[in-house]
């Protein structure tokens, strides 16, 4: 396994690298447009909440897969042609946002009504007590489940193997192939992954007891 | 262009329901056994038995840590280099169980922690051994609990079934691959069928996760 290390650091860790970018990519817009959608599905105006609950149904019962390929596919046949790696992590981002959303509206349902009533006996707008009082609140709720998310998010990264993105199961894939030592290669794949994933689910576990 | 008409063809979508069957029947099995090894394991995790249940909840940990794609991988073009050899579907059926099994023994295991530890005491004060305790009135009371959480497996279980197109088993997701392969004036359209089959499906079931799970309340 040392020499199948040594002789393929290169691959291994480019691999590495693309899977940590369009993690952190993907996390970084699929929190904006979650929280976006489960703000919308706890709005007063039915039109909005609908919309919001299409969405995230809609995309939650969907594999990322499909939605993955559709983008590889579908995207160059009428407007630019995109690689694999933004493909995948497009797919990725609308993917999580639909549990992030989720995650993040029962946030929002679980702080008190009250906060949100005091807050608007007080003078405040809809908006002010939205973002001042109730998401600060509702967002400590959620670090837990989201951290949860976030390591579902790597996980899932290994899509982009399907449309060449380039990532760690990708390169796994190449190494496995080239030197046909299968067993050690994709052992040396896991551990890459658990590097990421361990520390952050062990990490949720101790947050959860402590916010419990 | 993209032809709809020829493209839901009486033939293709045939075919397609019969990827739909095999998606069925893989998850069904997949479901079965990591209920029966994800509930054992998860209540060996509970169950603070020396050595054994760190063993066992360190092996789940470093599982459910990893994508089931790279499972998926490591079962079917893995394990024949150490003389193990399973056809696709097989292949597919082991590596699905084996890390939702995994996922199942997290969820049974906090389940288990839900339930008020007054209930094991009491039952253990009348006189029930551990495990009479355990199977009659603590297990009863956590699936109660566990039926969201179980469902919610259960669907990303049907949705991660499409991942195994890699290793060509011939479920849904690959059979929408084998149509528009013959023709690229198809992608559209099966792409729009796979999602309305596994949306059907899908959410189906999270439809009747929560009726049922209001009845139990």
């Amino acid at each position: 396994m040392g020499s199948l290390l040594a002789n393929n650091w290169h691959s291994f860790l480019t691999g590495f690298g693309w899977t940590i970018l369009s993690s952190i990519v993907a996390l970084v817009f699929s929190l904006i447009i979650g929280s976006l959608f489960a703000i919308m599905e706890v709005m007063p105006n039915k039109v909005l909440r609908v919309i919001g609950n299409v969405y995230v149904e809609i995309f939650r019962n969907i594999p990322l897969l499909v939605i993955t390929m559709f983008f590889y596919l579908v995207i160059p046949l009428y407007f630019v042609k995109i690689n694999g790696f933004t493909a995948g992590t497009i797919g990725l981002t609308i993917y999580t946002s639909a549990f992030i959303a989720e995650t993040v509206r029962s946030g929002i349902n679980s702080v008190d009504i009250g906060q949100m009533e005091a807050a608007r006996a007080m003078g405040m707008t809809y908006g002010q007590a939205m973002r001042y009082i109730v998401l600060p609140q509702a967002f400590k709720l959620v670090i837990p489940p989201l951290g949860n998310q976030f390591i579902n998010l790597v996980k899932n990264s290994s899509v982009l193997a399907f449309v060449a993105g380039f990532d760690l199961m990708y390169q796994g894939n190449a190494i496995a192939s080239q030197t046909f030592d299968t067993v050690n290669t994709y052992i040396i794949v896991g551990l890459f992954y658990l590097v990421i994933t361990l520390p952050i689910s062990y990490y949720m576990r101790h947050l959860e007891k402590t916010l419990a | 262009m993209q032809n709809w008409i020829d493209a839901y063809s009486a033939v293709n979508l045939k075919f397609l329901l019969q990827g739909l069957w095999v998606t069925v029947e893989i998850s069904a099995l997949s479901v079965i056994f990591s209920m029966i090894f994800g509930s054992i394991l998860g209540i060996i995790r509970y169950s603070k038995i020396a050595y054994v249940s760190k063993i066992v909840g360190f092996i789940i940990d470093i599982i459910r840590n990893l994508p089931l794609l790279l499972i998926i991988f490591f079962v079917y073009f893995g394990l024949p280099s150490i003389g193990f050899k399973p056809d696709t579907i097989p292949a597919a059926i082991l590596a699905m169980s084996v890390f939702e099994s995994m996922m199942v023994a997290e969820i049974i295991r906090s389940g288990i922690q839900a339930v008020d530890i007054g209930q094991m005491e009491a039952a253990r004060a009348m006189g029930m051994r551990y495990t009479q305790a355990m199977v009659h009135i603590v297990l009863p009371q956590a699936y109660k609990k566990m039926i969201p959480a179980l469902v919610s497996q259960l669907i990303s279980l049907i949705k991660d079934t499409s991942l195994t197109t890699i290793i060509v088993v011939p479920e849904l997701m690959q059979h929408a691959q084998v149509i528009y392969g013959q023709n690229a004036n198809y992608i559209v359209p099966m792409y729009l069928a796979l999602a309305i089959l596994y949306f059907i499906v899908c959410y189906a079931l999270s439809l009747i996760s929560k009726v049922v799970d209001r009845r139990l309340a």
